[in-house]
């Protein structure tokens, strides 16, 4: 009973130095500066739900659901997120991202791409409260601004 | 001792007439002179085959986009665990790309890996799945390239080390790996036999989502199950049905806008897959998603 007291109390301790080991390789600022963009993405993602659910006939166009959700959408890509897109919080210098080195390497069109998202998201903005033909309308070019910086600047799924 | 010579002489003599036969049996196919005699190829029909095929992803110049991706000048790198692949230019121009060849020899560059020259041609360019392509189709594609844009970019030479450098061993990889068949069989709804067509044949999907051997081989018993990406940018998910969850209409949406079902976007190479998916007339999406419902679920 006692050596199985040992065993967990070392089990624990072994756990407890791990996780701490794991945290400490990552800097406070990088770590919440990636937990802040990822936060960005769920937002997109969770308001692009909406548009998209209506576009594919998934869900009934409504006019109002649909304007609010792209203007959530322009306003998030009209933020200024170069706090949390910080030099060193690549996918080559630390866990957790799938950030590409690119994005911070000379000729880097990162700033290009964003401009491309930022029209794309105001062309939307414009055009979900107009019906579901002009919402549908907008969002092939919205999903090809999304992926022209999946494209060059994240590490591939799975 | 004398015994000993004779069989050493016909050892050897063996040995001459096994390599002579391996390279007699390897070397290099090109299709026969006549072969594109019973079809005309159509242009406009081309385009949709151009499309299928992904030929733009690869051989436009690196980072083209719009307009600028018809100009097939090459130069896109391709790393491999052999080197590093450069795509070469196929656009029309007489020196630099293929304008000089005729439609016989893009034909066999295509279906059977044969250059120009009659030297085998790297399995880069996926000859592996486009030897499935129907002659129909590839007539209706070299003439839609024959009105593309020239462009008088050089080729740039392939970045291969010893021993992958020797192209006479290419016979042997296409006697090895080189299949004919489809992965696919069995009793398929014409929808399904279209999708196996774009999948397997034109749109090459296994290239980069079915895992190879330590000799860039398809594991075809592992198709579409996911593979590292070369060059260490993550890897390609299995798409098979053990792990692809999407209904039929999810798979159409995303190879038309990008999306996933929870609104993530294709990334990395998909991303180019998908401009040239979202221009294929819908019932050929929704082909590609009723075939990857049926094909082998490989956890």
């Amino acid at each position: 009973m006692r050596s199985l007291h040992i065993l967990l109390a070392g089990l624990a301790l072994a756990a407890a130095t791990t996780t701490t080991l794991a945290e400490s390789h990552v800097d406070p600022a990088i770590a919440g500066a990636i937990k802040a963009r990822q936060a960005h993405m769920q937002l997109y993602a969770f308001n692009l739900g909406t548009l998209g659910g209506m576009a594919q006939g998934k869900i009934d166009y409504d006019a109002d659901a649909a304007s609010t959700a792209a203007s959530n959408l322009a306003a998030l890509a009209h933020l200024n997120g170069r706090a949390y897109w910080l030099p060193g919080s690549d996918n080559a210098s630390v866990d957790g991202t799938k950030a590409l080195p690119a994005i911070w390497a000379d000729g880097s069109d990162i700033g290009a791409k964003a401009a491309a998202l930022v029209e794309a998201a105001d062309a939307m903005n414009a055009a979900a409260g107009q019906g579901l033909e002009a919402l549908q309308a907008a969002m092939g070019p919205l999903g090809g601004a999304c992926g022209g910086c999946h494209q060059s600047y994240r590490q591939s799924n799975n | 001792m004398r015994v000993i010579l004779r069989w050493f002489k016909y050892a050897v003599g063996l040995g001459v007439i096994a390599a002579s036969a391996g390279l007699w049996i390897t070397r290099p196919n090109p299709l026969p002179e006549t072969a594109l005699s019973s079809v005309t190829g159509d242009p406009i029909a081309g385009e949709g085959v151009f499309a299928a095929a992904g030929c733009a992803s690869c051989h436009s110049s690196p980072d083209a986009s719009g307009e600028a991706r018809l100009v097939l000048s090459g130069g896109r790198a391709f790393a491999s665990d052999f080197g590093v692949f450069y795509a070469p230019n196929i656009s029309p121009d007489p020196t630099h790309g293929i304008g000089e060849w005729s439609d016989t020899q893009i034909a066999s560059a295509l279906l059977r890996g044969v250059g120009r020259e009659g030297a085998h041609l790297y399995p880069a360019l996926p000859y592996a799945a486009y030897n499935k392509m129907t002659l129909q189709d590839a007539a209706d594609l070299i003439a839609y390239l024959r009105t593309l844009p020239s462009d008088q970019t050089p080729n740039k030479p392939h970045d291969i080390g010893f021993p992958f450098n020797i192209r006479l061993a290419l016979g042997g990889w296409k006697l090895l790996f080189e299949r004919s068949d489809f992965v696919v069989t069995g009793d398929l709804t014409p929808e399904q036999t279209r999708g196996r067509y774009l999948v397997e044949a034109l749109g090459h999907c296994g290239e980069c989502h079915t895992p190879r051997n330590a000799l860039g081989g398809l594991q075809r018993d592992a198709w579409l199950s996911g593979a590292a990406i070369p060059g260490g940018n993550g890897r390609t998910p299995n798409i098979t049905p053990a792990k692809l969850g999407w209904s039929e209409a999810e798979i159409v949406e995303y190879l038309t806008s990008g999306f996933t079902p929870d609104f993530d976007t294709a990334g990395g190479e998909m991303a180019e897959v998908v401009k040239n998916t979202a221009t294929l007339p819908i019932e050929d999406r929704a082909a590609i998603a009723a075939y990857l419902k049926v094909a082998p679920a490989i956890e």
